[in-house]
């Protein structure tokens, strides 16, 4: 009860964790793509490491398991020259009896410079920046519905490169909101850059309530909601939620809500598309458009690596 | 042992007294107000100059934690914790383990209590065997024992046929069934309020009509089988209203809101902080603000504390793996002074919520001060300003959204039957 | 003791031209540190006509004072738009000092590929050297304890200032 400083920030005011989108402001977030964007120029050259954390020591600390987003932030962490040490926490010793924070506590006490964070829990990374001694970094990599910020940044970063300008863009998310850490950074990622019209798209039992309350227009017919938009940004079905009370299969999420080149031709002629990986193609995305012209979706996966590096390189110096 | 308190503002919801008055103690019992008898020598002089007497705190849920949870709270601390919040009547929730179904049970926690003299403990008994929701206890038996009402806790109970038979034969024999309206298929996996916050900050939500629908099942249950309810920590501005519905329209009804809910929202529930994890969850401003003019307007009888002394493994978790509840009993008597002062309503009726309004509910005779009744009271500074530090609450659980915050009003000496259980330093 | 005024900075690229002048050849590659050492570069490439394009370098990712001082607010791309392996090259920088900065420059190069050859050329060097680091091309040496930077108006007109630093 009443906190009111933002447990991201340093007494500065700069940024000591990146724990969600949420309440940072605009300037840090272009500070974090702007330079990303000199670690995109590092990445294409013949030697992709720059000594910058030299001896720092990064943990992956993955309590629900993603080969996928631990191997980015493990690129990331090594271009930088850290030493990177991946620990996936079986959920089942986690029952046993050890607390995430005893796990923390454990490794902090190796030494440790930085956390990178995943768990099933929404708020988990709070809980545990909020333990850790001040000279510790905690990056959330995904925490429940919560949010996943870096993932929100690539997506900005993405959209800057290919559209220039936030301040003129018609952006629609398209799926399953309600249980979206991604969508959840990416909105607040959008409206605080000043992207003035935000479109959320599915239907009511993947909506949370009062989603337009974080300045998102709501739509449940994506031939309305696709019309005249600049990005497209889908997200990604689970699998538990294609069969049962969400939805009764993913044949019939996908004839409303999949993502189809008759769809997207009501978007802007260059409206580009994204997905945050992985995608279940014939769910939420045709094969013809996951591959096709308009689709970013490969050069995502390039700028992760890169808004990683800029996020562990700008948290260590702060 | 004679007492005789001296130059306090003596306050009795019960009467609506609000006025300068002495009281005299003698064998455990009140022998008068204001003047002293003929041949009253106190053993003990109170100077309660600046200070308010009044009748001491019911609190109808606080959670003892014993059997079973010692590891959480013991009968000991939480005891010590009532007293030092000025409580000397309280009910505790069959929620123990094993949960209080038995009559051995029941005996034994009335014999604890019992020798360690201080506030009066009235159990609520298992309304099922082991809060399963598939068997009806031996309610007589349970009474016999001690119960003064049957309930479920916060265990789902989710066969309306077994609710139905239960209110039929607690109806039969006139025992009070205590219900907390919460739909178990509606509430399923939710740790907050659906609203606002839950949709920022990702986590899965209640709606209300989770109380509202089991709200509307009791009631006409209550109405069909005649059945004795209280209704327990109605937390919706709807739910609130439902219950002033039926209280119009006649039905015995009566029903309590637990004090964090008449102060907090889902707004501070902040950045995951897992001690405003709540059961109910905290809901809206708007909500709140329907409480509490609920409990103005007299619909809410009680308000409680909802004590949940719970340790710190189980509370520093993320926030949808945390135990739920706050530990309160200490909290009760500064909580409900600051909602009668921003609501500004006078003393003696606010004070009603936590003394003369749950003892009506409980169907026992504390909660007023008059000649001839046990001398429990409450004297307590109500301009002394403290600051809530766990590590200085008597209660195991330092488990308090409230943690840090600046509050009025504190209490001097609890007295239970005429023996001084507190006294503050 | 009192400073003397500052050299005009336009007279030391006109010196500095000249002492390059002869010492490159058409595919020497210059690159230039931000951001003053890129002004320069720019100035040296037009007037010594070479055919590869400059480069520039920002050293922010190999400086040795990232634990004091952190990133830098704003860190310019490195941009070098022709290979490294194997070429003649010349560190272009505003002013020398530590030598420090062209440590770090080029430990970064070598990330780029291995040149057959790295000089160096500074418009000042100041003295206070803590590497054992010297430059080929010099406009001029100041006194030291002066702390100076290069500046640009919006003619492109460079001039030198005393700094703070």
């Amino acid at each position: 009860m009443f906190l009111t400083s933002n447990p991201q920030l340093n007494k500065n005011g700069e940024l000591h964790h990146l724990l969600s989108i949420e309440g940072l402001p605009g300037e840090i977030l272009r500070q974090i793509l702007d330079t990303a964007e000199s670690f995109v120029g590092v990445t294409r050259r013949e030697v992709k490491k720059v000594p910058l954390l030299r001896g720092k020591a990064i943990f992956n600390l993955f309590f629900e398991p993603s080969t996928r987003t631990r191997t980015t932030f493990e690129i990331a962490a090594k271009r930088l020259s850290a030493d990177v040490i991946n620990l996936a926490i079986n959920v089942s010793s986690q029952s046993k009896g050890e607390s995430v924070l005893d796990t923390v506590a454990n490794l902090a006490a190796m030494q440790a410079d930085m956390f990178i964070v995943r768990h099933s829990q929404s708020g988990a990374p709070h809980l545990i920046a909020r333990h850790v001694s001040e000279d510790i970094h905690v990056v959330n990599a995904g925490d429940g519905r919560h949010a996943h910020p870096t993932q929100g940044l690539l997506d900005m970063f993405t959209i800057r490169h290919y559209k220039q300008d936030f301040r003129q863009l018609k952006v629609a998310i398209v799926g399953d909101i309600l249980h979206s850490r991604v969508a959840r950074s990416q909105i607040h990622a959008l409206t605080t850059l000043g992207v003035p019209e935000v479109r959320v798209i599915g239907p009511k039992t993947l909506l949370p309530t009062n989603v337009d309350n974080m300045g998102v227009h709501v739509y449940h017919d994506m031939a309305k909601g696709l019309k005249d938009v600049d990005v497209v940004m889908m997200l990604r079905l689970q699998n538990e939620r294609m069969h049962g009370s969400f939805l009764p299969s993913p044949q019939e999420f996908f004839k409303f809500y999949g993502l189809t080149a008759e769809k997207l031709a009501l978007a802007k002629p260059d409206a580009i598309v994204l997905h945050p990986g992985p995608m279940n193609r014939g769910v939420e995305i045709d094969s013809t458009v996951a591959d096709g012209s308009q689709s970013v979706i490969l050069p995502q996966v390039t700028f992760g690596i890169a808004i990683r590096m800029a996020v562990m390189s700008i948290l260590a110096g702060n | 042992m004679k007492i005789h308190i001296k130059n306090g503002r003596l306050i009795d919801p019960a009467t609506g007294t609000d006025a300068k008055r002495d009281v005299y103690i003698a064998a455990g019992k009140i022998v008068a107000l204001g003047n002293a008898p003929s041949g009253f020598t106190a053993n003990r002089t109170i100077d309660a100059s600046g200070l308010i007497v009044c009748p001491g705190l019911v609190d109808l849920a606080v959670r003892l934690r014993e059997p079973g949870f010692e590891y959480m709270a013991t009968l000991e601390s939480e005891m010590q914790a009532a007293a030092a919040g000025g409580v000397t009547s309280l009910a505790c929730p069959p929620d123990t383990d094993p949960p209080l179904d038995e009559p051995g049970l029941v005996e034994m926690l009335k014999f604890r209590a019992r020798n360690l003299n201080q506030a009066h403990v009235y159990p609520v008994g298992a309304l099922t065997v082991g809060l399963k929701g598939t068997h009806l206890t031996e309610m007589a038996e349970l009474t016999d024992a001690g119960c003064v009402a049957f309930s479920h806790a916060d265990a789902p109970l989710t066969d309306t046929q077994l609710l139905l038979r239960a209110m039929q034969y607690a109806a039969t024999f006139d025992f009070a069934v205590w219900l907390r309206p919460q739909d178990a298929g509606l509430a399923r996996g939710g740790v907050a309020h659906d609203g606002q916050v839950a949709t920022r900050l990702g986590l899965a939500a209640i709606p209300v009509c989770a109380e509202t629908i089991a709200l509307s099942t009791i009631l006409l249950l209550a109405r069909e089988t005649g059945a004795r309810i209280h209704l327990c920590r109605v937390s919706s501005a709807e739910g609130v209203d439902m219950v002033r519905q039926a209280k119009a329209r006649g039905l015995k009804v009566s029903c309590d809101v637990a004090i964090h809910h008449a102060h907090l929202s889902e707004m501070d529930i902040g950045y995951f902080d897992p001690n405003c994890n709540l059961t109910p969850p905290l809901r809206s401003q708007r909500d709140r603000d329907a409480l509490r003019a609920a409990l103005g307007d007299g619909t809410v009888d009680a308000l409680c504390s909802d004590h949940t002394p719970v340790d710190e493994d189980a509370k520093q978790l993320p926030f949808g793996e945390a135990e739920t509840g706050a530990t309160g009993v200490e909290l009760l008597l500064p909580l409900t002074l600051k909602w009668i002062e921003e609501a500004k309503l006078p003393l003696a009726q606010g004070l009603a919520r936590i003394t003369s309004g749950p003892a009506r509910v409980l169907g026992v005779s504390a909660g007023r001060l008059q000649p001839g009744v046990g001398a429990d009271l409450c004297i307590f500074d109500p301009a002394r300003y403290w600051k809530v530090e766990p590590a200085a609450l008597k209660s195991q659980g330092k488990n308090t959204p409230f943690t840090g915050v600046e509050i009025k009003g504190k209490v001097s000496y609890t007295l239970v039957d005429g023996q001084i259980v507190y006294e503050s330093a | 003791m009192t400073a003397r005024p500052l050299p005009d900075a336009e007279q030391l690229v006109a010196a500095l031209i000249e002492k390059m002048r002869g010492n490159v050849a058409p595919d020497t590659g210059l690159i230039g540190i931000v951001t003053g050492g890129a002004w320069l570069a720019e100035r040296l490439h037009t007037a010594l006509k070479l055919d590869v394009p400059f480069g520039t370098l920002d050293v922010s990712f190999y400086r040795d004072d990232f634990q004091h001082k952190g990133l830098k607010r704003k860190v310019a791309p490195s941009d070098i738009p022709f290979e490294v392996e194997g070429r003649d090259l010349i560190l272009v920088d505003d002013v020398l000092y530590t030598g420090r900065t062209i440590r770090a420059a080029m430990n970064e190069l070598f990330d780029y590929g291995r040149p057959s050859r790295i000089r160096l050329a500074s418009l000042v060097d100041r003295g206070g050297r803590e590497l054992p680091i010297a430059a080929q091309f010099v406009g001029a040496t100041i006194e030291a304890g002066q702390s100076v930077e290069l500046k640009r108006d919006a003619q492109g007109r460079l001039s030198l200032a005393l700094s703070t630093d």
